[in-house]
């Protein structure tokens, strides 16, 4: 997808107006953190296992030519094959080139961020082959033509109203009249209509969670069920994953597995872990003849050794964003590309070059969320203060002008603009300030503080506080 | 394409500052393969048999399935039928080779049809290779006697497992896989971890079982049976 990222500041504004957004970030913000605390606090070792992750991830890296090396061979021992892509555009080559040996005229997919990053489905439509995203919360925003809003929940920034819309619009098969006011309703009616589609798909792709080279195992989490029939109903399982997902063994797998799902969404664990080894066996009775993984790099490997190197131990749980103020207040469509929060703050620039996405590392206020809650314990705040070191040396900077400034600036000045929009920005600056009392210099907005101390707001707009204020108190 | 591997792994090894790792370095990362270690292990899942069970039942019901304890494996149609009866949900199951020899329709009015599933088999009926007390996870393999299509395709999966079957931790299943590893390595084409019903919350955060995979998960404990 093209880029919008350098107009953040123009997405924050209309996302900050957008009260449809505003509620569904406020339900994200009220749920995840809190069903990731509980399960947390039913597992006493989380902070060991957070450590031991950490470890794995660290060892991977150190050791990444070793261990991709023994993936490769574990998959073409057991009959799959293994593909390599330096960038996004030898990945769709791949790609295509195996739905088109394959004959495919349809493609079911299950969610995977790779597919997003290389946009795959875009490829694979220009050529003639129909991709089918399965995942709920993908296909939905698949036949609304928009980009992920969560690393995990992907619509998460639309209504049930919203959705509802979209299905009457591309589901002319069912009556005009039909009532899909309840989620429910909704979730059935993708469901049969996806039902076909899996049945009658020539090819399933898939991401990876992880990658085990002790086994050469492909690892997908959901909770749908949904990769499990891309996978195991058509003739070919094409896997695409970034090539720092490699873990080395199937107890690394395990461990990480522990930190993942409570991380994510605060499950023990996700209802589907798959470890797919290889095409079907001799004597199988269902399962794909064919088994590829398109391995990309599209300049990871490039971060190793630098001081970006950590982030490569990202395994994608989307904790950073649910704690992320700024994510918060702005949901992930703001961030102009595929990732978003912290973690797309610090990746995207990578990916898509610092020249257009100059502006994301200002979009966070340090405030260490985030680096609180990775279960793989990367310095977030840190990586983000390298990219604004970065672009102040490279003079990319140009100071105030730059749109993270200037939406800090924007808010900053304009603290009764929409209710539902500051509640949460009030509270980002409340935070920032907390540590001082005052903003000697807001991150975003040093120009403008730079003469003056800027007071912190107390965290809550002054409507809520006198909302809340007990009975019978002026 | 070969020139692109061959690109990313100079530029790993230049961006680690080092040539392919050393033999002795090598050496070390292959017993690490070879050998694999567990790392940190939940001490609630270290527990002894009696205890495990509890565990597993009690965690497989928070994510939302249903578990039926029999004695013995001749006792495990009619747990199914009085299930299926229960929830209002048709007679007629697609059964796993691998349990087909149970005694479905002698005194039930089930009837079982083995093999892989379609897409309008309403009920699907497996078996397990291990349950894992630690999440109340099932852990399932691909074969010829265990297609993995039922275990997706029919809206209702029922699990027949054998009590002694359910272990501690996801570890253990790997070690057991390891131990019994034959020419195709430790694993099958698919091992499926199983943690109650499929669900989604992607419209509006609302929680609802029953995506794409099967509305209802039911798993019959059976407690007489070793194997
Ligand atoms: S950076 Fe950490 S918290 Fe954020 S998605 Fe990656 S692993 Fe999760």
């Amino acid at each position: 997808m093209e880029a919008t990222t350098r107009n953040f500041e123009r997405n924050a504004r209309k996302a900050l107006a957008d009260t449809k957004l505003q509620e569904a970030l406020a339900r994200l913000s009220h749920g995840f953190p809190a069903k990731r605390r509980q399960a947390i606090a039913r597992l006493p070792e989380f902070e060991a296992l957070r450590d031991a992750a950490r470890d794995i991830r660290n060892d991977v890296l150190e050791n990444l030519d070793f261990y991709l090396e023994r993936f490769e061979t574990r998959v073409g021992e057991r009959g799959g094959q293994v593909h390599w892509a330096r960038d996004a555009a030898e990945a769709r080559s791949l790609v295509l080139k195996i739905c088109q040996d394959a004959g495919a005229r349809t493609v079911t997919k299950s969610k995977s961020m790779i597919g997003e990053e290389i946009a795959i489905n875009e490829h694979l439509e220009a050529n003639g082959i129909t991709p089918v995203e399965t995942d709920l919360g993908e296909y939905i925003i698949q036949i609304r033509r928009e980009p992920p809003s969560h690393l995990i929940a992907p619509a998460i920034h639309l209504s049930k109203g919203q959705v509802a819309e979209s299905f009457k619009e591309k589901h002319g098969q069912f009556p005009k009249d039909r009532s899909l006011e309840e989620p429910r309703a909704l979730l059935d009616e993708a469901r049969t209509v996806l039902r076909e589609s899996f049945l009658e798909a020539d090819v399933g792709m898939t991401g990876a969670n992880m990658l085990v080279a002790e086994t050469g195992t492909v690892v997908v989490v959901t909770n749908e069920g949904n990769a499990d029939l891309t996978m195991s109903l058509p003739r070919v399982h094409i896997v695409i994953a970034s090539l720092e997902k490699v873990v080395p063994t199937l107890d690394d797998a395990a461990t990480l597995l522990r930190v993942l799902a409570r991380s994510a969404t605060g499950q023990e664990i996700s209802v589907y872990t798959t470890f797919s080894t290889g095409p079907r066996r001799p004597g199988d009775l269902d399962g794909p003849e064919a088994f590829h993984v398109v391995l990309l790099d599209n300049g990871r490997t490039t971060m190793l050794g630098s001081e970006l190197h950590e982030m490569l131990r990202c395994i994608r749980c989307g904790a950073c964003l649910n704690e992320c103020p700024i994510y918060r207040a702005v949901g992930g469509h703001a961030y102009g590309w595929v990732y978003s929060g912290p973690m797309g703050a610090v990746l995207t620039p990578v990916l898509i070059g610092i020249e257009h996405a100059g502006d994301l590392p200002n979009a966070s206020t340090l405030c260490g969320k985030c680096e609180d809650v990775c279960p793989v314990r990367i310095p977030l705040p840190r990586m983000l203060r390298h990219w604004r070191q970065r672009q102040f040396e490279g003079n990319q900077s140009s100071a105030a002008s730059r749109y993270g400034l200037k939406a800090w600036a924007f808010l900053a000045r304009r603290p009764a603009l929409y209710r539902l929009a500051v509640g949460p920005a009030v509270a980002v600056l409340g935070m920032l300030g907390r540590r001082r009392g005052r903003f000697r210099r807001l991150p975003l907005a040093g120009g403008w503080t730079a003469s003056r101390d800027l007071p912190a707001p107390a965290g809550r707009t002054f409507l809520a506080l006198w909302r809340k204020r007990p009975a019978g108190r002026p | 394409m070969s020139e692109a591997r061959a690109h990313i792994f100079a530029t790993i090894r230049r961006a680690l500052g080092r040539q392919a790792p050393s033999a002795e370095q090598a050496a070390a990362l292959h017993r690490r393969l070879d050998a694999p270690e567990p790392n940190v292990i939940p001490a609630r899942a270290q527990i002894d048999a009696p205890a495990r069970i509890g565990l597993f039942i009690a965690e497989a019901e928070r994510a939302d399935a249903t578990v039926a304890r029999v004695a013995t494996v001749d006792d495990v149609p009619r747990a199914v039928a009085d299930y299926l009866a229960a929830n209002n949900l048709p007679s007629v199951l697609k059964v796993a080779p691998a349990v087909a020899d149970i005694p479905w329709s002698e005194r039930t009015a089930l009837s079982a049809v083995a093999g892989v599933a379609g897409g309008g088999d309403p009920v699907g009926v497996t078996g397990a290779f291990a349950g894992v007390a630690e999440t109340g996870t099932l852990v399932l393999l691909s074969g010829p006697d265990s297609p993995t299509t039922l275990n997706f395709l029919p809206d209702t999966h029922i699990v027949v497992l054998a009590a002694a079957r359910i272990v501690g931790t996801y570890e253990d299943t790997w070690r057991s896989l390891r131990a019994a590893a034959g020419g195709d390595g430790p694993l099958p084409r698919t091992v499926n971890w199983i943690t109650g019903p499929s669900r989604t919350a992607d419209i509006e955060q609302t929680l609802l079982l029953g995506a794409h995979g099967p509305r209802r998960l039911h798993i019959v404990l059976v407690d007489g049976d070793d194997g």
